[in-house]
């Protein structure tokens, strides 16, 4: 690599600059990746399985080497410096806490190899301790604890060497849900409270959403979109993240006019539906058209005057206590969702009913099909 | 509450207890009976071999009894001096009743044709003394009173205090000699427990060469099994079988052939020394003799040993995952102390079931010293083989063979103690 191409993504604390990852010679898991993450960001990379985050996270904490491309921590680059002396924490997904060794001896272990005297390493793992709540527990084997008590010491572990970047493969993928929201807060509040600059790996779009500073939705090796989780929910870039991301209504139609921020698209059984492109550009394009349940309006009153309405037949309604739900047949299909708020002047559809469905144009994104 | 906790009844009254005892009681009955042929076999083929063995090294009643191989009747002999043996404690000097009785003995002994199976047991304590036997016994009606005397002009040795302390203690049969043996220890004239004559201690020495190439084996198979196991256990499961196949290959090959095989290319005209002599390490009058001796005893062992090492080992390291050594290396330690203070400890389990195994079976090895043992590679079942076979004196081979076992169920106790059984791992 030379010094001309080197900067394809500006001077972060940690930068993958033209990433490339291949385990076998044949097939690239890692495809260009260009990322840079801020000091005191939490950044999440999410995606679906095989997707190539574990593979980036291996990259970056060493214990896979980059095929081609340069990872960078703190202006360093690191491609030749072994793991132990990066410096970086890391909870995995299992955990790995050292069976064979108590609490205490689990967070001792990294002070110990780095020399720390005994009784600074007392003070640092009291307080690494203290920090996640267990402080009762410095003389438990792992196997004596629940999950979710593993979990802290494990974070704990990778915290009490004060490391300057934190790693977490799907740390919570194994707990119950309620546990898991807890640990999330925890984790969120840790991230805020130590100014840790933290790569988080998951599966669960929910623990993204609401953890993240930004999230890296992968696909394929390569990056979708990089951005804050509201934009990538309310604007996904490409019909990947679309779908992938929270339930989306799909519409597949023709793009029948387009200007300014503002397409009107032909569904295949003949009607027209406003929607904003994204990246589509001409008309007679094929397109995708993605509409959040919950933006979907069957009152009148309720969409932006002069928008097209479509006639849609309730097939069901299912009352989901905050919300209701119902399925609808819109346009030849018969998944269509639409989200009612359940308040108490909520109308309520009953199957076999007609009614014309809306939406504000800025709500349904027309998107290059897949 | 009542004092006494109520009894729990089922519906019908029955005292739960009772009930649920009778209730499976049927499924005990099939259980056993399922395991009935296994546990006959195992009485019948093991438990009762091994106590017949530890019978005959406290009993021998070769002194006092002979046995018609062919008839199977047998014949009680030495009545009159063992009678003499009762009425007299220890330590009574044998008087002339004594030889009057001995004599008596003898010319029994003469008309039964047993005097060479008596001779024999008194030669197992005192070593030259069948002839003893064999020769007065011969003349044995040409003894007239008084006795002392004549059997005194027979053999001098009748004389002897140690003749008569090893007849005393064989006039029982039951008799602790063949440990005593077993560890080159004797009783002199007033019972004392002595070691044997420098030049014929050879049990003890045996033993410790014995224990001694067999802790040089399983460290030797440690040292080397470790790298292969963890090998093993980190590739991908295709290729790890495959590469088993080639640790286990030895198993599906008859031990004669594997240890012949060592002979071929370890002798000193072997395929080794050649191959040393064609590329000129060492001279044609210095081929290095590695057969026949300790060297030869540790290869061909080694090599027949390794698989109990590598797949206890084995068993213990695939399950553990890579991400211990990698958090340990992500924690800051260097490869070397992620593997010293991370790896190493978890495989221990499987460390210690290798060497308790590999250490076993080595005590008691007996094939391939045999082969290729040499004179000073043979073990001590080397010895053991030698007493059933060649000198027939079984009771000193059950002796032997109980020290062994012994030392082997210690072994097997302070591994227990210490490691803790349950959590050895074979695979
Ligand atoms: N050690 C390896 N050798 C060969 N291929 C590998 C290796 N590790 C991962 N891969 C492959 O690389 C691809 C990406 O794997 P990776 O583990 O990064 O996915 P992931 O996004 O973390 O998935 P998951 O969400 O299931 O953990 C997968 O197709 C996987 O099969
Ligand atoms: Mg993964």
């Amino acid at each position: 690599m030379t010094a001309s191409n080197a900067a394809a993504v500006g001077e972060g604390f940690v930068v993958f600059d033209r990433v490339q990852k291949s385990y076998d010679g044949v097939t690239l898991v890692v495809k260009d990746l260009n990322l840079s993450i801020a000091k005191g960001e939490f950044l999440t990379m999410l995606g679906p399985s095989g997707s190539g985050k574990t593979t980036c996270l291996m990259m970056l904490a060493g214990f896979e080497t980059a095929t081609h491309g340069d990872i960078r921590l703190d202006s360093r680059p690191i491609n030749q410096v072994p793991p132990h002396k990066r410096g970086i924490g890391m909870v995995f997904q299992n955990y790995a806490l050292f069976p064979h060794m108590s609490v205490g001896e689990n967070l001792a272990f990294p002070l110990e190899v780095r020399g720390i005297g005994k009784s600074e390493r007392e003070a640092k793992i009291k307080r690494a301790l203290d920090m996640v709540q267990m402080g009762a527990f410095v003389h438990r084997r792992p196997a004596q604890l629940s999950g979710g008590q593993q979990q802290r010491i494990a974070l704990a572990r990778a915290l009490v060497f004060d490391p300057k970047l934190v790693l977490m493969d799907e740390p919570l993928g194994a707990l119950d849900k309620q546990l898991r929201e807890h640990m999330q807060f925890e984790i969120k509040h840790l991230h805020d409270s130590l100014g840790l600059t933290v790569v988080y790996v998951t599966h669960d779009q929910g623990e993204a959403l609401t953890m993240s500073d930004r999230v890296a939705v992968f696909n394929d090796g390569v990056i979708q979109q990089l951005d804050t989780p509201d934009e990538l929910y309310e604007r996904p870039r490409n019909s990947f993240v679309a779908q992938f991301i929270g339930e989306n209504n799909k519409l597949t139609g023709v793009v029948e006019q387009i200007e300014a921020g503002k397409a009107l698209v032909r569904l295949a059984t003949g009607e027209v539906i406003d929607a904003t492109p994204v990246n589509v550009t001409h008309k007679g394009q094929k397109t995708l058209v993605s509409i959040r349940p919950e933006r979907v309006e069957f009152k009148p009153d309720m969409m932006p005057p002069g928008a097209h309405v479509i006639g849609a037949e309730v097939i069901e309604v299912i009352y989901m206590g905050d919300i209701l739900r119902a399925r609808l047949h819109v346009a030849g299909s018969s998944d269509f969702i639409m989200k009612m708020r359940n308040t108490i002047g909520q109308t309520r559809l009953s199957p076999g009913q007609t009614v014309n469905i809306g939406w504000d144009p800025l709500d349904a994104r027309a998107l290059e099909p897949l | 509450m009542s004092d006494a906790p109520a009894l729990l009844t089922t519906a019908d009254g029955q005292p739960l207890k009772s009930a649920l005892a009778h209730s499976q009681a049927r499924s005990r009955r099939r259980a056993f009976l399922l395991v009935a042929p296994l546990f006959l076999f195992v009485v019948i083929t093991f438990v009762i071999p091994i106590g017949q063995m530890l019978f005959q090294s406290v009993y021998n009643p070769g002194f006092i009894e002979y046995e018609n191989r062919d008839t199977g009747e047998i014949t009680k002999l030495m009545t009159n001096v063992t009678a003499w043996f009762e009425q007299n404690p220890q330590g009574t000097q044998p008087d002339e009743t004594a030889y009057a009785a001995l004599a008596a003995d003898l010319v029994h002994l003469k008309a039964t044709r047993a005097g060479g199976s008596v001779g024999e047991r008194i030669n197992y304590d005192i070593p030259g003394t069948r002839s003893l036997f064999t020769t007065t016994v011969r003349n044995a009606d040409r003894l007239a009173p008084p006795y002392r005397e004549a059997l005194a002009a027979a053999d001098a040795k009748w004389a002897d205090p140690l003749v008569w302390r090893a007849m005393r203690s064989a006039s029982t049969g039951y008799t602790l000699d063949f440990y005593l043996n077993a560890l080159d220890l004797t009783r002199d004239e007033t019972g004392a427990i002595v070691q044997v004559d420098q030049k014929v201690r050879v049990y003890v020495m045996l033993f410790m060469r014995t224990l001694g190439l067999s802790a040089a084996i399983t460290l030797i198979c440690l040292v080397l099994a470790f790298p292969i196991a963890h090998l093993l256990a980190t590739l991908p499961l295709a290729r790890s079988n495959l590469l088993m196949v080639l640790v286990l290959l030895p198993f599906w090959t008859s031990l004669l052939v594997r240890t012949t095989s060592w002979i071929v290319l370890l002798q000193s005209q072997g395929v080794v020394n050649d191959l040393m002599v064609a590329v000129g390490i060492i001279g044609e009058d210095g081929r290095i003799q590695m057969m026949y001796n300790r060297i030869g005893t540790i290869v061909a062992m080694t090599h027949i040993l390794l698989p109990f090492m590598v797949l206890p080992l084995y068993s213990v390291m695939r399950p553990i995952p890579p991400s211990y050594v990698r958090a340990a290396r992500s924690l800051g330690a260097t490869s070397w102390t992620a593997f010293r203070r991370v790896y190493l400890p978890q495989t221990l389990p499987g460390v210690g079931a290798g060497a308790l195994l590999v250490f076993i079976l080595a005590v008691g090895y007996y094939i391939t010293p045999a082969l290729v043992g040499g004179a000073d590679g043979q073990l001590i079942s080397n010895l053991i083989a030698f007493h059933m076979q060649k000198s027939l004196n079984w009771s000193l081979a059950a002796a032997l063979a109980s020290i062994l076992l012994f030392g082997v169920l210690i072994l097997y106790w302070l591994y227990d103690r210490i490691v803790g059984i349950d959590n050895m791992k074979l695979g």
